[in-house]
């Protein structure tokens, strides 16, 4: 794995610190418990998925995350800044969200010029990232066109695109594929692979779907606001003593796996 | 250029192209009052006349009499119409991109409401071209004067509606909340008539005309017109807009956790 000149400096920079660390998270709506005593860190370079069913907690915890919902006890700290310290907390997040975030009456170029606008881009910097993530996700030449007339694969490619073009060292991602095909789905879910790889970015992928959980990716599993297991997906199979990630995701929280159509096997754990 | 600078930027950058890709909502923001202006003024003109009060130093017709308050209703309208873009940003999900720069959520709001402003502006001066081509006109020092009420008052209605949006869960609720500004704040207030002449019909609806904020935001834009400052109309309208604006970022606070909240979280 080559490394950029500037990722291996931040690497040595940063040490051994965790790019994400989440302790002893809580969180309840009302009486109602979302979270119980939350732990987990992700580490540069790594595909963490948080996996979970419907219900799990997975979107409350990206809304803490995110700085969306306030704190309630516990601490999320993002490359050793405490998230309560400030909405420059933030910084170092990219972040793609489970509902549709793109304003459908503007262009392409123009949704992601106002994104780099308010990450402090200046207008050369905008246009040059544009350029490069779009060719990286084989969307430039749909640069020009409303957000509206795109489809659901594709609309999901710009807002990728715009969470990466402030270089952001930390790559938050809540149920990416949700709605999606299998052919975009298992695009989006190679491309974040890479990034993790190549460019060293710590990655969070929230999903319910096994499929998308590769091998040697890390896992947090998450079931009724808990972390059931932890660790990499493999190992988590091998201690859960069953055939597959499938098996292992029934047996830790009672739920069968989801029906959706599967992808690339050779990729994919199911 | 600082992040502050080119974040503010960019969001009235966003807001403008909005405006101006929807041609409807211009057209519409103009021709509302342009129909008072030509219409109805033409109509009261002969019923109504208009004794010479401050700022006014002669007697006036009616349709000049009411530009100001039509100024206030494209502000009211356009206040209202932002407020209504952040309940649909927030159902379209672009509210969260903004909500999560990592800026302080103050100063994203402020800038939010300050970009509306800066479009109402465009509509209001786009209204007084076309009455000056019916015979309206100001002296130029009016037309520069009027500049920093229109951002006074434009601040203080978007504030009020940017704390509605943030009461408001779902846009289809938003209408009928409009509906209960907008009349009662135009129709009670000194845009259409002088307060003197309410008080003569109903001294209550006087009262509750001279207490509205709206009627501030109107007289101060028509004193403004005459090169003139009304310090006491500036002074409320600016304790208005503190009070909605503290009121507007203390809704949008995540410690209410009403953003995320029945709204597919789990």
């Amino acid at each position: 794995m080559q490394l950029s000149e500037r990722e291996r400096t931040r690497r040595l920079i940063q040490g051994a610190r965790p790019a994400l660390e989440v302790q002893n998270l809580n969180h309840s709506y009302g009486r109602k418990a979302a979270l119980s005593d939350v732990s987990f860190t992700i580490e540069p370079g790594r595909f963490t998925a948080l996996l979970g069913p419907n219900g799990a907690g997975k979107t409350t915890l990206f809304g803490l995350l995110t700085r969306l919902l306030a704190l309630q006890t516990g601490r999320i700290r993002i490359e050793g800044v405490e998230i309560t310290a400030g909405a420059a907390a933030l910084a170092p997040l990219g972040l793609v969200f489970q509902q549709p975030t793109l304003d459908l009456d503007l262009s392409v170029r123009q949704n992601l010029t106002y994104f780099a606008a308010l990450r402090g881009l200046s207008r050369a910097e905008a246009k040059a990232r544009i350029a490069d993530e779009l060719t990286r996700l084989d969307m430039a030449e749909r640069a020009r066109e409303p957000v509206r007339a795109l489809n659901g694969g594709h609309r999901r490619r710009v807002e990728l695109a715009r969470a990466l073009l402030h270089q952001p060292s930390i790559l938050l991602l809540d149920e990416p594929t949700v709605g999606l095909d299998v052919e975009a789905r298992g695009r989006i879910c190679r491309h974040v692979h890479a990034l993790a790889r190549e460019r060293g970015i710590a990655v969070l992928w929230s999903t319910h779907l096994i499929d998308e959980v590769w091998p040697d990716d890390d896992l947090v599993v998450l079931g009724a606001g808990a972390v059931l297991a932890k660790g990499r997906a493999g190992d988590i199979v091998a201690e859960t003593g069953a055939d597959d990630l499938a098996g292992a995701f029934t047996r830790l929280t009672g739920v069968e796996t989801a029906g959706a159509p599967t992808l690339n096997a050779r990729e994919g754990m199911a | 250029m600082s992040a502050y600078v080119r974040a503010g930027l960019g969001i009235v950058h966003r807001e403008l192209l909005r405006f101006v890709q929807q041609r409807g909502r211009f057209i519409a923001a103009l021709v509302r009052p342009l129909v008072w202006l030509i219409v109805f003024a033409a109509g009261f003109r002969a019923v109504l006349g208009v004794a010479i009060q401050p700022p006014y130093q002669t007697y006036i017709t009616y349709d000049v009499y009411i530009v100001p308050g039509l100024i206030g209703m494209i502000q009211l309208f356009n206040g209202m119409q932002s407020s209504l873009s952040m309940v649909y940003d927030r159902e379209m999900g672009s509210m969260r991109v903004l909500m999560t720069t990592p800026l302080p959520r103050a100063f994203l709001l402020s800038a939010k409401l300050m970009a509306g402003v800066i479009v109402s502006i465009v509509q209001v001066y786009a209204f007084l071209a076309i009455a000056a081509l019916f015979g309206i006109t100001f002296r130029w020092e009016g037309y520069v004067a009027v500049f920093p009420a229109l951002v006074l008052s434009g601040m203080m209605l978007g504030a009020v509606g940017m704390f509605l949006s943030s009461t408001v869960r779902q846009l289809e609720n938003f209408a009928g909340v409009m509906n209960f500004v907008i009349f009662p704040s135009f129709f009670l207030s000194s845009a259409l008539y002088p307060l003197w002449r309410m008080r003569e019909s109903s001294v209550i609806l006087w009262q509750i005309s001279s207490a509205n904020p709206f009627t501030h935001a109107v007289e101060l834009v028509r004193f403004a017109l005459y090169g003139q400052a009304d310090w006491m109309a500036a002074g409320i309208v600016a304790a208005v807009l503190a009070v909605f604006l503290a009121l507007g970022l203390w809704g949008y606070d995540p410690s209410k956790s009403l953003r995320l909240r029945g709204r597919g979280a789990d």
